[in-house]
């Protein structure tokens, strides 16, 4: 298995040194070019979950293993992305979208084929010396996936990464991404965290369904559709009625 | 707001001043030199300018601070931005900070004149000092609150910590620099005066020590006006830098 998560337990201690338990006894595994998202209510870990795979913040018991070795550290080999984007506010798009060529043993020009490839691939073609500050919330998020993209990470890790985003650009994004991921050759492993049923449905090929106090996995729902994936057709409903029906049976208890 | 009202506004703000200092003058029954009026201040500040002094006590005490506020804050964010990186060094530096910072340059001033003489020396000196601790720590947080998720990012790409540092810090932390060049200008133009009024024999202080030694009140007034909108045009002219500054860096 590619990603291997073992025993993961995330243990927060309050201001009153009470402890609390973020995540419990987590285990999952997933398979190399998958695409997994995961649903739940606010609460329930998700966000620490991916702060722990993208090697940000240690677990309390249990480990991680990508590719058979240990996550111990942040690499670009995978890369998170944000709902706020987490840009450099002092770099143009370009240079934004540079950043983790920089260190690379990489010519001018190699940097600069990349980078206009990836311009045009996420369609930022004339922005490439705007400042983050004066494009659109959609436009920012292109640049923070071309940014991960341009270092061909092996997987992504997206925290509600289109959250923010208004309906209609939320669903250009999601095809976008589709592309973006399909191009790649070897294929990118997804762990998207998203609060959108619908969204989960078009991206995923499983579903993870968590629960919160403690944080765990409640349900795995397989997607399955055929490709390429259209919305509200009649198999797309009825994985998203038991997407929908396992998240109320998760916010009942 | 329009520029228009914007200087209505600020010519409002002086006549006030100014029908308030005559107010006082008029009502307050004190002999001329004690509370010279607006009229003869003004008259004070044209003998100055058409004799040519005006230029030449401006221009040494515009001279003095610019050496002395550049000279600090240069070291200052040098020395910050490395206390404010190697924090366990910061945690031993800065209970000797925090114990001269708030002692006055003006207490320190005998020695400077005993160190460096007088003249330029002890005006530049003093200016320094009251640059230097507000610009060291300024620097030092500035560093040290770069945004965690900048910091992120940067391990996310690999970078290594010295490009952290030249890549992710100092341009995070540039605004905050700006804010900090900003409260050290207002801090040391207070001190210009001071360290002036001993052993110069030219300069704002020492127009202000001239005028005191011949009695002349309308001349010390017109040294405290000229103070007053040099220190106002600095001050304003940061507040600018600072505003487009932060305006650039913001929203990322």
């Amino acid at each position: 298995m590619y990603i291997q998560i073992e025993n993961l337990t995330k243990v927060f201690y309050e201001a009153n040194k009470k402890p609390f338990v973020v995540l419990s006894d987590i285990n999952l595994t997933i398979k190399k070019s998958e695409f997994i998202c995961i649903i739940g209510p606010s609460g329930c870990g998700k966000t620490a979950l991916l702060n722990i795979l993208g090697g940000f913040v240690p677990p309390t018991n249990g480990r991680v293993l990508i590719d058979g070795e240990e996550v111990k550290k942040p690499s670009s080999r995978y890369v998170s992305i944000f709902q706020d984007y987490k840009l450099l506010p002092w770099r143009t798009v370009r240079k934004n979208i540079e950043l983790g060529l920089e260190n690379k043993k990489l010519s001018r020009a190699q940097i600069n084929e990349i980078v206009d490839a990836q311009i045009h691939a996420v369609g930022l073609s004339g922005f490439e010396n705007y400042m983050p500050a004066t494009i659109s919330g959609g436009m920012k998020q292109r640049v923070s996936i071309a940014r991960a993209l341009a270092v061909e990470p092996d997987i992504l890790f997206m925290d509600e990464p289109f959250g923010a985003l208004d309906s209609v650009t939320k669903e250009t994004m999601q095809l976008n991404l589709k592309q973006l991921l399909s191009s790649k050759p070897g294929g990118t492993t997804v762990i998207f965290i998203t609060h959108d049923v619908d969204e989960a449905v078009f991206l995923a090929d499983r579903i993870l369904v968590m629960s919160a106090k403690p944080g765990k996995i409640n349900n795995i729902i397989e997607v399955d559709l055929p490709q390429p994936t259209m919305k509200y057709t009649r198999s797309f409903n009825a994985v998203r009625d038991n997407v929908i029906k396992e998240m109320a049976a998760v916010s009942h208890k | 707001m329009s520029y228009l009202k914007r200087f209505l506004s600020f010519s409002a703000s002086i006549l006030i001043l100014v029908v308030v200092w005559q107010a006082v003058v008029t009502f307050g029954q004190q002999p001329e030199f004690l509370m010279p009026s607006p009229g003869r201040v003004a008259i004070a500040l044209w003998e100055l300018f058409t004799d040519g002094w005006l230029f030449g006590h401006v221009w040494v005490s515009f001279v003095r601070f610019i050496i002395g506020y550049i000279a600090a804050c240069a070291l200052a964010m040098f020395l910050g931005v490395i206390f404010g990186w190697f924090s366990t060094l910061w945690r031993i530096v800065e209970p000797i900070v925090l114990l001269l910072k708030p002692i006055s340059p003006i207490a320190w001033l005998p020695f400077i004149m005993l160190w460096f003489g007088i003249g330029d020396a002890p005006a530049i000196f003093t200016i320094a000092m009251a640059s230097f601790f507000p610009m060291l720590l300024a620097t030092v947080l500035a560093i040290n609150s770069v945004s965690t998720s900048y910091m992120n990012v940067a391990a996310n790409f690999g970078l290594t910590r010295f490009q952290i540092l030249y890549k992710i810090v100092l341009p995070a932390s540039f605004p905050k620099l700006v804010q900090g060049l900003h409260s050290a200008l207002t801090a040391a133009w207070i001190f210009l005066v001071a360290g002036e009024l001993m052993g110069t024999s030219e300069g704002l202080g020492f127009l202000i020590n001239d005028a005191r030694q011949n009695l002349r009140s309308d001349l010390i007034m017109a040294g405290i006006v000229l103070i007053g909108t040099i220190g106002y045009v600095f001050d304003r002219f940061l507040t600018l830098v600072e505003k487009y500054v932060s305006k650039k860096w913001g929203g990322g």
